[in-house]
């Protein structure tokens, strides 16, 4: 590869210097200045319609449209001049004549781009005496809902859909004031990835019905974490209220998932709200589940382990360091590990490369065939030997043939719910699901990603690395340096030679990638 | 404040089932010939768009829904996207009009030239109860169009394919008689 | 020969010469009236010889931004192996102007011959005649001349014989003003919404489906061959005054006037004995008062300034003005300013292509500002809100719809701020008729 050629400009007073054909506006953005800016979108090409990003270029006979320009040598910018200032105070102004104004019942109201820079650089008042433009909510389909009204026209939605999602079904219907976003009969927003329309929007004119009138956008508490849907692992904020996850969207990562969430993991969160959940340790007695507390249940479990093989049902929904920790039970036992994942149709976001909803949906497949867990999507309980140990962990077992556990007898469950059809289990380990606590997944492409807690695990529930610690302990597998999910993955590190150098700090909100993982891009 | 076309009642009055929509492009046809012949004079497929929608226009009398899914098949695009171009251009009808579609410039110049008052006589003559709404009998609509390009001829007035220049509300019922049914 | 009226004495009849003789409009009596010799002798010229010849000429383009002809040919990379496109600019919708019309109609060879030598200047084997899809007529009447001119080998893939490939056709509009800006004009003939595109790249370099293309007017295309013939020192000799603004111009007259229609006079001519002496002055009994000298784009201003204007690029300029694509549209003393001017916002507001913010909103809150003033129930401060609202309407847009939406009203409030007031205080003027 050539030398990229370097530009120096100064914006605001800030000396930069960035690639050659770099617009203005990514370069302020590199020196630390937000440009603001509707239609221009990093994943998008460039429009250059909305006219918000004007900044004066000293030498330029005009205000230049940031997100349009590229940088020169020498330039001088101003982002905040009086001209620059006073143009886009013109265009929030004739941005908000039509706009209904109706932020108390807008979902977007808080996380508004048209209220942020109004507040920031627009007028106090309004000069517009004019009747409003009147135009009636459409529903786009899918999970879009199109609030004509608060549209400002930026086109995200239509470019995101032409040239990203390659399924042009959106458009930009008459012109002039009259002009609004429109579809046709035949298509609506249902193909797999259309919901990014709704993030991609930087009002609120295109709102998810999932969420509609759910949660005021400033009562929303926000954390990292990785979609569990499928094998991509694309990256996400789990939006909680009271306890309770509202809303599932996408987190920025170059390296995974751009910018985008596709609607199947987007909408698929609601499980990890639900209240049927196993919320006590429980053991047997007398052929019923009785809770106790949790030494008891991991007395009784290793109890039932002592001496015989544990044939571990893992699944690829738990994190590394779960998986690492039932590994080690496995080992201390001489048994062995089996998973099985869900399948569906893979769904690839055509405009971006590596980025699909993947054939398997679960978050960890990688992770669990690394540390060494026999995929078995025919017959989960192949490998069950009679005298075993069944230690079902996170699969709710649906559809799985259930004869073979009939006969091993012994069962162990450590999960959020309690699987149908099983013999009655001699312990119940009850755990956290993935947004109640942290961890680490590994995608498709061998990239371990951390992910955070979001909310509290109902009752007694406990982190799953924090019950498999215990259990594996309690099996003869001492597993006391795992007393914390940090230090779970670095005895995971230490011990599994994929994933040898990584450290937890370091893996931050990105992720790395495993040692030896083919990058397919 | 568009001036164009607003649905007139007879385009939804049938009740019952749409009819199927029938083809203008089928293989074979003369149109289908004409359009191929008209996609040769371009790199891309997509520039016949709006020849093809002219087509559809002559043959149909207006641009339904089908009719641009049927042109963006035609022309490797989806009928959002023609339906986006559709609606750009003020001259293609995304209803049904009268049989003679009277557009009367009203622009400034014209409109100095007492435009307005043959808008009202064409209104007046024609029955047509207001722009755009087509008159009961289906026979006509009337339209006040922007600048037609013609002022020094003021007021010009294009019905159907043609410009009538120099019209006065008095020309109007004579115009009126000489286009028959 | 003039048309509809006769030529008048002062007239300088070049593109005109034909209009209202059917005789000219075929390939044979074209051919009888000195036509396609210029075509001829082009083909056996070097596209860059071309190119300097209509330098020197000192042709400017007539569509309204009066770029310099040759110099624009001379911006397209001859050498590139790129298909290099010609776009002629026929989408004539600038209120006030209506010769392209005339071109088309009565001398269609005049423009095909100017377009083949066009297209060949620029390395150019396919051209595109980008025609208003109201003109129903003047596509008629070229589609013929085409057809002829085809058939005869005049152009096509051995144009007159020279081995040159010269492919013209007529591109139908479909009703939107704003094709006639270069790139949307490019973006419909690609089977788009006519959308202006964000400039750089400029056409020359990306342009008509990717690739270096130019665009230019009818009647700048039609004087080509004209010059060709008669030399660029015979051109550059039709000067009056600047020498910058050299042959002659069609300029299209309406409004309140007695005698509308085309007249062409050479660049320089005394705007005050134009429009008494060509056009005839006001209609009986009337006074002008205020003219909109070139398409409704431009400042309108009072008929006291405009007598004392000379008729070139530089003339209009100096009066606050521009030659535009000189569509001189004349009000009478009959008329309500601010409700020409109304209904003038009304047409921007209705042709933007809802792009940007300014334009999009800028035009349409406009036009209902000055409706409500027509309507009186206008107040000063709407008058500082139209103004500021100029502001950003002007120099921020993509492409200047909205400039020239915010021009005219402007312009015609600072000049005739007694007629806007009276409307405001209910003082409603007696000599002008106020319509609702």
């Amino acid at each position: 590869m050539s030398a990229t050629k370097m530009v120096s400009l100064t914006i605001e007073g800030r000396a930069v210097s960035v690639p050659e054909g770099t617009t203005i506006l990514e370069a302020a953005k590199a020196a630390g200045v937000l440009v603001p800016h509707y239609c221009y979108h990093p994943g998008l090409p460039v429009a250059g319609v909305c006219r918000m990003c004007l900044v004066e270029v000293e030498k330029f006979p005009k205000l230049a449209p940031s997100c349009a320009t590229a940088v020169g040598e020498g330039q001088v910018v101003h982002v905040y001049s009086e001209k620059a200032l006073e143009a886009r105070k013109g265009v929030l102004e004739l941005l908000l004549i039509n706009h209904p104004l109706d932020c108390p019942i807008c979902d977007q109201a808080g996380e508004c781009e048209l209220q942020d820079y109004t507040f920031q650089e627009g007028r106090a008042d309004s000069r517009y005496r004019e009747p409003k433009r009147f135009n009636p909510v459409e529903d786009f389909g899918g999970d879009v809902l199109y609030v004509t009204n608060r549209c400002i026209l930026c086109t995200r939605c239509v470019r995101f859909m032409d040239d990203v999602h390659e399924a042009p079904v959106l458009c930009v219907s008459e012109r002039g004031d009259r002009a609004v976003i429109s579809k046709a009969a035949d298509a609506d927003l249902t193909q797999p990835w259309a919901a990014n329309v709704i993030d991609l929007c930087p009002v609120g004119a295109l709102v998810s019905k999932d969420f509609l009138n759910k949660a005021r956008a400033w009562e929303l508490d926000r954390t990292a974490s990785v979609c569990p849907g499928c094998s991509q692992g694309c990256n996400t904020v789990l939006e909680t209220r009271d306890n309770v996850v509202m809303r599932m969207k996408p987190r920025p990562n170059d390296a995974v998932n751009q910018f985008y969430l596709c609607d199947v993991g987007r909408l698929d969160y609601h499980w990890m709200n639900r209240a049927d959940r196993l919320e006590s340790p429980k053991i047997r007695l007398a052929d019923v589940l009785s809770p106790v507390d949790w030494e008891i249940a991991l007395g009784q479990a290793a109890e039932a382990l002592r001496g015989r093989r544990a044939y571990v049902v893992a699944s690829p929904q738990l994190s590394n360091e779960a998986l690492f920790l039932l590994k080690r039970l496995i080992g201390a036992t001489g048994g062995e590990g089996a998973f099985r994942c869900a399948t569906g149709p893979e769904a690839p976001l055509p405009g971006v490369d590596d980025l699909a909803l993947r054939a398997d949906r679960a978050p960890n497949v990688r992770g669990a065939e690394l540390l060494g867990f026999t995929r078995r999507d025919g017959d989960l309980l192949a490998g069950l030997k009679s005298g075993d140990v069944l230690v079902v962990a996170g699969d709710a077992l649906d559809g799985v043939d259930l004869r073979r556990a009939v006969d091993a007898a012994t069962v162990i469950v450590v999960g959020t719910v309690l699987p149908v059809g099983l013999p009655t289990p001699v312990a119940v380990l009850p755990i956290a699901n993935v947004a109640e606590e942290e961890g680490t997944f590994t995608n498709l492409r061998g990239r371990v990603q951390r992910f955070l807690q979001a909310k509290a695990a109902p009752g007694l529930a406990r982190p799953s690395w924090y019950a498999l610690a215990d259990l594996a302990t309690a099996a003869g597998a001492p597993s006391d340096d795992c007393a914390l999910p940090s230090r779970a993955f670095a005895a995971l590190a230490a011990a599994e030679p994929a994933f040898s150098g990584m450290s937890y700090d370091a893996l931050g909100l990105r992720g790395a990638v495993v040692a030896g993982a083919e990058v397919a891009r | 404040m568009s001036h164009g076309p607003s649905a007139p009642a007879h385009a939804h009055g049938h009740g019952g089932e749409a009819a199927p929509y029938v083809p203008v492009f089928t293989e074979g046809s003369a149109r289908r010939r004409e359009l191929d012949d008209l996609i040769s004079r371009y790199p891309s497929r997509r520039a016949a768009l709006l020849p093809a929608l002219w087509m559809v226009q002559q043959d149909r009398g207006w641009i339904s829904e089908d009719a641009m899914r049927e042109v963006g098949e035609q022309l490797d695009c989806t009928a959002a996207y023609v339906k986006g171009v559709v609606t750009f251009y003020t001259m293609y009808h995304q209803h049904p009009v009268g049989r003679h579609f009277i557009q009367v410039c009203t622009t400034s110049p014209c409109l100095c030239a007492g435009a307005d008052d043959v808008v009202k006589a064409f209104l007046e003559h024609t029955g047509c109860k207001e722009l755009g709404l087509t008159s009961p009998d289906g026979k006509y609509t009337v339209i006040e169009v922007e600048c037609l390009g013609a002022c020094g001829f003021a007021t010009p007035v294009q019905i159907n394919e043609d410009y009538v220049e120099c019209v006065t509300p008095e020309k109007v019922p004579g115009l009126l008689a000489a286009l028959g049914d | 020969m003039g048309y509809p009226h006769k030529s008048h004495p002062q007239e300088t009849p070049v593109l005109s010469k034909h209009f209202g003789d059917p005789a000219a409009r075929t390939l044979e009596g074209w051919k009888a009236r000195g036509g396609y010799t210029a075509l001829a002798q082009a083909l056996t010229m070097a596209p860059t010889a071309i190119q300097d010849v209509v330098k020197a000429s000192g042709l400017r383009g007539r569509g309204g931004a009066g770029f310099p002809t040759g110099l624009k040919w001379s911006f397209m990379k001859l050498d590139d192996g790129k298909p290099h496109y010609l776009c002629c600019n026929a989408d004539e919708s600038e209120p006030g102007t209506f010769k392209d019309r005339e071109i088309m109609r009565w001398t269609p060879h005049a423009l095909i011959e100017g377009v083949a030598i066009g297209a060949y200047a620029i390395g150019a084997e396919t051209a595109y005649i980008y025609i208003r899809g109201e003109f129903s007529e003047p596509i008629r009447v070229m589609e013929a001349a085409l057809a002829e001119a085809r058939a005869a080998g005049v152009i096509g893939p051995n144009a007159m014989g020279s081995g040159k490939r010269i492919d013209i056709w007529v591109h139908k509009g479909a009703g939107a003003y704003i094709c006639g800006e270069e790139t949307a004009l490019m973006n419909s003939i690609e089977g788009k919404r006519g959308n202006p595109r964000i400039k750089p790249p400029f056409p020359a370099v990306s342009g008509l489906f990717g690739q270096p293309t130019t665009i230019n007017n009818v009647e700048t295309l039609t004087a080509v061959p004209h010059i060709l013939n008669n030399g660029a020192e015979w051109y550059k000799g039709m000067c009056l005054s600047s020498p910058k603004s050299t042959g002659s111009k069609l300029f299209s007259v309406c409004g309140n006037v007695a005698r509308p229609g085309n007249y062409e006079v050479v660049l320089g001519f005394s705007f005050k004995d134009f429009l008494y002496d060509l056009c005839g002055g006001p209609p009986a009994g009337r006074k002008f008062k205020a003219i909109i000298p070139g398409g409704s784009s431009v400042p309108v201003i009072t008929i006291e300034e405009a007598e004392q204007v000379r008729m070139d690029y530089e003339g209009f300029l100096e009066v606050g003005t521009m030659l535009g694509s000189g569509g001189v549209i004349i009000f009478d003393d009959a008329q309500s300013m601010p409700r020409q001017l109304a209904r003038l916002a009304r047409f921007y507001a209705h042709e933007s292509c809802a792009q940007c913010t300014q334009c999009r909103e800028g035009t349409a809150w406009m036009t209902r500002i000055l409706e409500r003033i027509v309507a009186g129930q206008g107040t000063f401060e709407d008058l500082d809100t139209i103004f500021d609202l100029s502001e950003s309407m002007t120099g921020k847009t993509i492409c200047v719809l909205s400039d020239s939406c915010a021009a005219p009203v402007v312009s015609g409030i600072k000049r005739f701020r007694g007629e806007f007031e009276a409307l405001i205080t209910g003082r409603r003027s007696s000599t002008v008729a106020v319509g609702g």
